[in-house]
């Protein structure tokens, strides 16, 4: 039953990743390629934490939580780079 | 009682992935960033909270133990999403000036999405030594 549920929660992290990458190709700002690296990000978070419970093993939970640390603080820095000219003034 | 937790967990990782590509499918969907920002940061982060609460019971019931790394992937996520889609909506104002024209006005007087705070205020307080007043 978890494989199967697993299975179909794969196919449909496949399928936004994929989304994801049309708008980060397609998107008329920079703003929307950054919004689309940040989904980006979140749906690899979910791809490991899939990936922990099917190989039923806990150590992948170290790099989603790194994963999601580096992630926000590269979407701030983005943003922080197209408000001020610069990240560290 | 096996049987229940499994069931819940297959439930809760249904219900993730299903969040997760209406998230990203309003964000490939929707026509305008303002518009664009709300499915990254309600759906998606729904839809792994959901995933983190299946891997909370799956490994409850295959370890009998539960870890703290779920809920502090949990409590970061969910505390730095707002933070982000801020972050973006401002540079998003910043990069294109005839948004502000169509926004409510703010409460605190000095813009959306503005570098230079109200002046009026500032003009009582004398310059500082060694900084450049530009």
């Amino acid at each position: 039953m978890i494989a199967a549920a697993s299975t179909f929660a794969l196919t449909a992290i496949a399928a936004s990743l994929l989304l994801n990458i049309y708008r980060l190709i397609a998107g008329p700002d920079a703003t929307d390629r950054i919004l689309a690296l940040d989904t980006m990000v979140i749906n690899a978070i979910g791809l490991i934490v899939l990936a922990g419970i099917v190989f039923g093993t806990t150590i992948y939970f170290e790099a989603a939580l790194l994963f999601a640390m580096v992630g926000f603080v590269s979407t701030v820095a983005f943003c922080k780079f197209l408000l001020r000219g610069n990240v560290i003034e | 009682m096996m049987v229940l937790v499994e069931t819940a967990s297959a439930v809760f990782i249904v219900i993730g992935g299903v969040f997760l590509f209406v998230g990203s499918f309003g964000l490939a969907k929707l026509p305008d960033t303002m518009r664009r920002l709300h499915g990254p940061t309600k759906a998606t982060t729904l839809g792994i909270g959901s995933l983190l609460i299946a891997s909370i019971l799956f490994f409850a019931l295959v370890q009998q133990s539960v870890g703290i790394h779920e809920i502090l992937i949990t409590l970061f996520l969910f505390l730095t999403a707002p933070v982000s889609a801020n972050m973006v909506a401002k540079a998003h104002i910043f990069r294109n000036q005839g948004v502000k024209e169509t926004l409510p006005p703010d409460a605190g007087g000095s813009g959306w999405a503005t570098l230079t705070a109200q002046t009026e205020s500032n003009e009582a307080v004398a310059p500082r030594s060694g900084v450049n007043n530009s």
